[in-house]
């Protein structure tokens, strides 16, 4: 009897310990990222929804139709070898071309063109007494009707890559440029998430990165030769525009601070001025005469991953680490939380607070530098709207607007939704004007979600 | 103890809860309690703070819905499962932080929801008769002309009390009425009250302030940890007996005041002055001392604290700890020389009520728990879990939000994050306000040890009997200025230290 009351009592226990780990682990993380799982059903509809037949091209599949006709036929194969004249045709072609020569085959023609190309080689080829002995095309030039007109290529057997079925939407190339695309507002979104989570706003960051393009474009072209600029004075033309950006938002942060005018307000004002400035700068002409090496920052790539997307990567780690486990991000929840009781508790609010809207203005900064650099220019008309995309962002990754509630992460997730709702409706054929309507009705989802779940699980009390 | 059986004469009761029970998740809220209301009767509810008041009156005001019991009103049987469905049955519910629209006047917060009009338009004359005669009634004059935020907390109390009236409320529940009043608001509202008894409305009221429970009641029903204990006629109604059915145990002193020989002069004010608020205050305070402070509310002691404390910029005056001048321009200037302040208003100006209390607790010490601008996550949890053991502080984990904690609970967190400051000169603004009978024993406790180990204790509060039971001198305030001083707390009585208070 006492032992059977033991094991039920033991029993509760146990279920208490869990529910416990369970609101000690899974509710918060439920709590700060729960958009993830919205994010994951985003790529999973997506995936569904272009779920197409797939035709490799490039040169991995011309070594893939080499080998399938060397099988076939082995070193005794005489090719004929027919592309279009696109780059990605060309490097299929050579591919295939190189490996038959590796395996020992021949390659009588690589045609790089239009079928009327295709006829003059069949032509000369058949004039010239060769006769192929298979026909390796892709998956267009294998459809073209020429090579039925004649009588040397009529029966012959034609090799093309395998096709196989996979979604577009996950294919490398178009991950690679949701988050390439996605990466300029990501960054900016870290600085806009600091400052919400002070229970602020910043509406300059649009301006801001027009100004960084045009300041760091107008000081290549005027002070450093323009093209002709080197890499010391690409790197010092970055920092200056991230720098200007920075004073810009130092300047927010001490109205807001000194001045105690509402964040709103100044960043409305100085989000006018900063663009009316770069305006000015730029004599409202976008400024292109820059040098290669500015393009490298935007346009680069490192073991194969383009920059943004690396710095991206980069800078949410460190922001991630700023805010979970220093004291200014301690601070900047803190203030966010309750100004008042956080002044009392001895939190230095004023530079903190400055310190907060000099990170966004700098982020915004790079942000113009990274986007001007994939751009290839200078442009007063840049980062227009912005700030709209950006605060959308931080909203859909969970971050309160009244402050003090909300995590980096979530806004790299907010970002990616965003992202990744408006890449898939491309690749859908939605028309731009529904995809404005799905947007804004995404952003409404996400706020009501947010307030659901603050419903349902503040308000338990354990009292 | 549950032998006091509420003798059942008279009509029909306007309340009987019986048998209510009610879980959340991992607590049993209420096990089996039992409530009687008649009308014309005012009726305490007594417990600590978790002890189950907050959940029973939210079952009554049809913010929850009992796992079992039966609620009877004036002897119907009725299952609320809305606060709109209890209002609808008479049942006024009248919460601490109160639900008037600030920028709206009287008359219109009177009104909302229920406005007097003819085709949409109001009927703005009808409206502000309807008013005068509701507060002529009860026998206080509010001017309706004015938004809510001029008006007093006590006014704004009674607005709230008449708002309950124009819904036909017969049965009104205020939940700590008193705890933001001056003496001579209480009074008044207990007049109220008392008034609203004789016109033969049921009064449930709730309170930690025992002399007023015996000043006006005329039954108090007990509950302890979710389980009813007993009611009390009038008769029984002792302050001894209350506080040990509360606590469930006897509670021989209920100030323990320890005596400590009082050392150097630790903090010295002089010649404080900020506008009209604070006008050349200047004391000194020694070390192992209670220095109290009292005086009516608005007499200037919170500012003076918070002026000692860099709160609020000092037009002129001198801070000295330890015979050295202090230029202290923030907070964080006075944390750093070790003076500290634990505010009256806890959950605005004490805690981060969104944030865990490990993050609360090491907000004011991150110079101790960090290297390089990096937290030290683990010394601050390990520092944490020492107070709370020492403080007995209830709390699953250290992440826990400081807004799930009870009233005593937060009270301890603020403490805790100010110990492991190691201040000098502590300061408590009203240290046990919205605190129980047991909380408040053990806040008393500390303070002793704190006098010990040689801290220098200002305690600002307004309850006399705290104030004479606690310190070891007292400075009476008046309008800014120092009106008076007891040397001898023991032999001072309350009407002595109110003398110096009116001024």
């Amino acid at each position: 009897m006492a032992s059977q009351q033991d094991s039920r009592i033991s029993g509760e226990t146990e279920k208490r310990a869990a529910a416990l780990r369970y609101s000690r682990w899974l509710q918060p993380f439920v709590r700060d990222y729960g958009m993830l799982f919205v994010l994951l059903g985003l790529i999973g509809l997506f995936s569904i929804l272009t779920y197409t037949e797939q035709h490799p091209t490039g040169s991995d599949a011309g070594q893939q139709v080499a080998r399938q006709i060397f099988q076939q036929q082995g070193a005794a194969a005489r090719v004929l070898i027919v592309g279009r004249p696109t780059e990605e045709d060309v490097a299929f072609t050579t591919a295939l071309a190189d490996e038959l020569r590796q395996l020992g085959a021949t390659v009588l023609s690589v045609i790089n063109g239009d079928p009327a190309a295709a006829r003059g080689a069949i032509l000369e080829l058949s004039e010239s007494g060769q006769q192929p002995t298979a026909l390796a095309v892709n998956d267009v030039s294998s459809r073209w009707s020429v090579f039925a007109q004649f009588p040397t290529t009529r029966e012959l057997p034609s090799f093309k890559p395998q096709s196989y079925y996979w979604p577009n939407f996950l294919k490398r190339s178009n991950l690679m440029g949701v988050a390439n695309q996605t990466a300029v507002y990501a960054i900016i979104a870290i600085g806009m998430t600091l400052v919400i989570l002070t229970g602020g706003i910043d509406l300059s960051v649009g301006s801001l990165v027009a100004l960084a393009s045009v300041v760091s474009a107008l000081f290549l072209r005027d002070y450093q030769g323009g093209a002709a600029a080197g890499v010391s004075s690409v790197i010092g033309a970055t920092l200056l525009g991230i720098v200007t950006c920075m004073v810009v938002g130092g300047f927010n942060g001490v109205m807001i601070t000194m001045f105690r005018l509402p964040p709103f307000i100044v960043t409305l004002g100085v989000m006018l001025m900063a663009s009316g400035l770069a305006f000015r700068l730029a004599a409202g002409a976008s400024i292109p005469e820059l040098p290669r090496a500015y393009f490298w920052l935007g346009g680069g790539t490192v073991s194969g991953i383009p920059n943004p997307i690396l710095m991206m990567v980069l800078l949410y780690a460190v922001a991630y680490v700023l805010m979970s486990r220093t004291v200014f991000g301690r601070y900047v929840y803190a203030i966010g939380s309750n100004p008042e009781a956080a002044r009392l508790s001895g939190v230095p609010i004023t530079p903190c607070l400055i310190g907060v809207y000099m990170i966004s203005g700098c982020l915004a900064g790079l942000g113009g530098i990274v986007l001007s650099s994939m751009l290839q220019a200078g442009d007063p008309k840049f980062g227009l709207m912005y700030e709209l995309e950006v605060i959308a962002s931080v909203v859909v990754g969970g971050t309160s607007l009244a402050g003090g509630r909300g995590k980096v992460l979530g806004t790299l997730i907010g970002a990616f939704i965003i992202a990744v709702i408006k890449n898939g409706m491309n690749l859908t054929n939605i028309d731009p004007f529904n995809q404005k309507i799905v947007l804004g009705a995404v952003l409404l989802i996400a706020v009501w979600l947010d307030t659901l779940k603050r419903g349902r699980w503040n308000t338990k009390s354990i009292r | 103890m549950s032998d006091s059986i509420v003798p059942q004469t008279g009509p029909v009761p306007l309340l009987r809860m019986r048998c209510v029970s009610k879980s959340f998740p991992g607590v049993q809220a209420l096990r089996k309690v039992e409530l009687t209301v008649r009308g014309g009767e005012i009726h305490a509810l007594l417990g600590e703070n978790g002890a189950g008041k907050s959940t029973l009156i939210k079952i009554l005001g049809g913010v929850h819905q009992p796992d079992e019991g039966t609620i009877e009103i004036a002897g119907q049987a009725v299952a609320f499962t809305s606060p709109r469905a209890a209002l609808d049955a008479g049942i006024g519910i009248i919460y601490q932080e109160f639900n008037l629209a600030p920028s709206l006047t009287a008359t219109e917060n009177l009104f909302l929801g229920q406005e007097r009009s003819t085709w949409g338009f109001l009927r703005r004359q009808q409206e502000q008769d309807r008013a005068q005669d509701l507060f002529s009634r009860l026998g206080v004059a509010i001017p309706l002309d004015v938004p809510c935020h001029e008006l007093s907390i006590a006014q704004q109390q009674i607005v709230e009390i008449a708002k309950a009236l124009t819904k036909k409320a017969r049965l009104l529940v205020m939940d700590e009425p008193t705890t933001a009043l001056t003496p001579a608001e209480v009074d008044r509202l207990l007049a109220v009250i008392c008034e609203l008894r004789t016109q033969g409305l049921g009064v449930i009221y709730i309170s930690h302030r025992l002399d007023e429970v015996e000043q006006i009641a005329d039954q108090a029903t007990i509950l302890r940890d979710g389980q009813y204990v007993g009611t009390l006629a009038r008769s029984e109604l002792e302050r001894q007996t209350m506080i040990e059915w509360m606590v469930g145990r006897q509670i021989e002193n209920e100030f323990p005041k320890q005596a400590v020989a009082a050392g150097a002069v630790r903090l010295e004010v002089k010649n404080l002055r900020r506008g009209a608020a604070v006008r050349d205050v200047s004391f000194q305070v020694r070390a192992g001392e209670v220095l109290g402070i009292t005086g009516l509310v608005g007499a200037g002691r919170t500012e003076v604290a918070r002026l000692i404390f860099g709160a609020d910029r000092r037009d002129s005056g001198s801070v000295q700890l330890d015979g050295r001048n202090l230029s202290i321009r923030s907070p964080r200037d006075a944390i750093r020389e070790g003076i500290c302040l634990l505010t009256e208003d806890r959950k605005h100006q004490g805690l981060l009520l969104e944030r865990s209390v490990r993050e609360n607790f090491g907000l004011p010490n991150l110079r101790e728990f960090s290297t390089g601008g990096f937290v030290l996550q683990r010394q601050e949890h390990l520092a944490w879990s020492g107070f709370r053991e020492k403080l007995q502080i209830k709390v699953p984990h250290a992440e826990t939000l400081a807004t799930h904690l009870s009233g005593g609970n937060q009270q301890k967190v603020v403490l805790a994050k100010w110990l492991q400051a190691n201040a000098k000169v502590i300061m408590f603004d009203e240290p046990t306000r919205g605190i129980d009978v047991g909380a408040k024993y053990e806040i008393y406790l500390l303070i002793n040890q704190l006098a010990h180990a040689g801290k220098a204790i200002i305690m600002i509060s307004s309850e006399l009997p705290e104030v004479l039971g606690m310190s070891d001198r007292i400075l009476v305030m008046h309008e800014g200025r120092i009106t008076g001083e007891v040397l001898d707390p023991s032999r001072a009585t309350q009407a002595q230290i109110m003398q110096y208070a009116i001024g």
